[in-house]
């Protein structure tokens, strides 16, 4: 009985903190479809009926959508790019016994601990002396410098522990390196290029820090950034705050809800990497 | 024509990795392997057509054998390394010489030793707030080590055993890392509002009525406080996901062993589970530490860059955007120098932790050895 008594206060511990966790979430959703004073009224309740002003006006006289493509753009072009030159790196410092391989990763292990916001000064002045102050794009080279300490971490380990008959068969077979590199080895790293491609969607989704720093111009702006400006603007009209707010989580929260057993694991990767 | 060869090219086939023989007498052995593993029903027509093709590409073939003689690893590595010391590992050094200039406009021109360091630790503007950062910093470290970390060690207790449903908590427990941390700031800044806010009216409906207007962000006491719980609501699905698999490497015998001796669950906790989990708190307490001092969009998103009220939230984060980068009342200038110079501190601080908790490791290490 006493077992039955701690399975149960385990239930409760549980369940009381799913809903401290989503609570805030269940808010934003709920009350993006209300109005001012229903929101004020009762936080809670379901919409009834639903009000979809505030996405109205996002969507029609807000830069959301600009904003929403330059954010899916530089993620996504950032996101391939670690993915190619990580995999490529790790494929060179997984085969290549000797001691210059051995220094090029440990110089990419250091670089995990390390924050790259402490190097942000001189970011700036380098991003300027490129002319891309101000432009989304020039987020895109220290989105990629930023991912790869951990992409080649994560895709080293990885390939290291292939069966090595399997790239040796394939280079006394006469394929070239980047041959193998291509057609034997990236297929089966995909599990790796997933948690590492998960992990930085969510950094460079979710990151403010550079775009700030940037000085984004007006139509350069990335989903976060706007949405920081946004909320400075309609700080007291809630519906609004919330939708833009809603719409900013809501495509990695489906993401998540998918496959929210990739996330977990990509996420929690990201964050030991060794 | 071997078995072997036949072998190693069903192998190749029924993997679909485009692989080639190397030399061309073994080329006729092989398409001899082919037609006679197609004859016996061994192989269909397409991929027969397809190994033809594949075998008879002649010039790929040579070009693969002469390259072999050469190894290009290095260049491989080129194109990350070229980045990588571009965008990250150079600005960071370079930000520590910056740290001894000074200089109006975007890049600090005048050397001037360790002036921008002693300004740092003696001017009242700086050095104020420096403390303050500090301080308030390691509140945020102490909050999230006492609720997120000690929550998470609970909950992944709890995870381990045979739960019913544990997917579904594991999956809530973790959704708040998925969001944006200034989302999170935004979010509960509207729910923390003194009138309007949810929490409020949670506690008014709960009878704790002198919180009814109660302003949790604007009373410089507890500002801070709220700020790590809030961190602590985000990350606490991490240390959870962490010491989870921790729990999990440990070996069933010894809990076996344990049970047929008697043992409590709380004994098994604390005699067994907790000793076994050092090295997995000592990780998750160095990440903590790491991301802590790393912080700066909470602060942003909660309250603003100048870690209102009072500056009683402001964070190493904070302090390092408003002086390097976004200029600081009065002055609305930044000075890159000081600003680079307070980088270099956080670096060795950060240094400092990680250096501490490598050596505790490998005692660790040798102790269990």
């Amino acid at each position: 009985m006493k077992e039955r008594k701690i399975i149960i206060s385990h239930y409760i511990i549980l369940s009381i903190w799913a809903l401290i966790a989503l609570f805030p979430v269940w808010t934003m959703l709920v009350n993006s479809f209300k109005k001012q004073m229903d929101i004020f009224r009762n936080p809670f309740a379901f919409p009834a009926p639903l009000n979809f002003d505030g996405y109205l006006y996002v969507f029609r006289e807000s830069n959301f959508l600009l904003y929403c493509w330059n954010t899916i753009l530089i993620t996504g072009i950032s996101i391939v790019c670690v993915l190619f030159i990580g995999s490529l790196a790790a494929y060179a410092l997984a085969n290549w016994k000797g001691l210059p391989s051995k220094l090029i990763y440990l110089l990419f292990l250091a670089g995990i601990m390390i924050p790259i916001r402490l190097g942000t000064i001189n970011i700036f002045q380098i991003i300027r002396s490129l002319n891309m102050m101000g432009s989304v794009y020039g987020l895109i080279p220290v989105y990629i410098a930023w991912g790869l300490p951990m992409a080649v971490f994560i895709l080293t380990t990885f390939i290291q522990d292939l069966p090595g008959e399997l790239m040796e068969s394939a280079s006394i077979d006469g394929a070239s390196k980047f041959r193998s590199y291509w057609s034997i080895v990236l297929p089966l790293v995909r599990p790796a290029l997933g948690t590492v491609a998960i992990f930085n969607l969510i950094n460079i989704w979710n990151d403010i820090w550079f775009p700030l720093i940037f000085n984004l111009k007006e139509d350069q702006r990335t989903l976060l950034l706007g949405v920081t400006y946004f909320f400075g603007t309609y700080q007291t009209d809630w519906t609004k705050v919330l939708v833009i707010l809603t719409l900013a989580t809501l495509p990695i929260l489906a993401l998540y809800v998918i496959m929210s057993k990739q996330f977990i694991k990509g996420l929690t990767a990201g964050a030991v990497k060794g | 024509m071997s078995f072997h060869t036949t072998l190693r090219l069903k192998v190749y086939l029924s993997k679909d990795l485009c692989v080639k023989r190397s030399a061309t007498d073994e080329l006729n052995a092989n398409l001899l392997v082919i037609y006679f593993n197609f004859r016996y029903k061994l192989v269909s027509i397409k991929e027969l057509i397809m190994e033809q093709k594949t075998l008879l590409n002649i010039p790929t073939l040579l070009k693969g054998k002469k390259r072999k003689a050469k190894d290009y690893w290095f260049l491989y590595t080129l194109p990350a390394l070229v980045i990588y010391i571009w965008f990250m590992a150079f600005p960071l050094f370079n930000s520590m010489r910056l740290s001894l200039y000074t200089g109006s406009g975007f890049v600090p021109t005048h050397f001037v030793g360790i002036k921008n360091y002693i300004d740092l630790f003696t001017n009242p503007i700086y050095r104020d707030r420096l403390i303050g950062a500090l301080i308030h910093t390691c509140i945020l470290f102490a909050i999230c080590m006492g609720v997120q970390n000690t929550l998470g060690l609970m909950f992944a207790n709890i995870l381990s055993g045979s739960l019913k449903g544990r997917s579904i908590f594991r999956t809530v427990i973790f959704l708040p890392v998925t969001l944006s941390v200034l989302v999170t700031g935004f979010l509960w800044r509207l729910i923390l509002n003194p009138n309007w806010g949810a929490l409020n009216q949670v506690l008014s409906m709960l009878g704790l009525t002198q919180f009814s207007s109660y302003p949790w962000l604007g009373e410089p006491k507890v500002a801070m406080i709220i700020v790590g719980l809030v961190t602590a609501w985000q990350w606490v699905g991490i240390p959870t996901m962490i010491f989870l698999a921790g729990f999990q490497g440990i070996s069933e015998d010894l809990f076996e062993a344990a049970s047929i001796d008697g043992a409590s669950r709380r004994q098994v906790f604390w005699k067994i589970k907790a000793p076994l989990l050092m090295p997995v708190i000592g990780l998750v307490s160095i990440l903590t530490f790491v991301g802590n001092f790393n912080a700066f969009d909470i602060v942003f998103g909660l309250e603003n860059a100048n870690g209102a009220p009072d500056y009683s939230t402001d964070i190493m984060g904070t302090f390092f955007y408003r002086i390097g980068i976004a200029g600081q009342h009065p002055i609305g200038e930044p000075n890159m120098g000081v600003g680079a110079s307070i980088a270099t501190v956080i670096f060795f601080i950060l240094l400092t932790g990680v250096t501490f908790w490598m050596i505790s490791q490998n005692r660790n290490n040798k102790k269990s050895e």
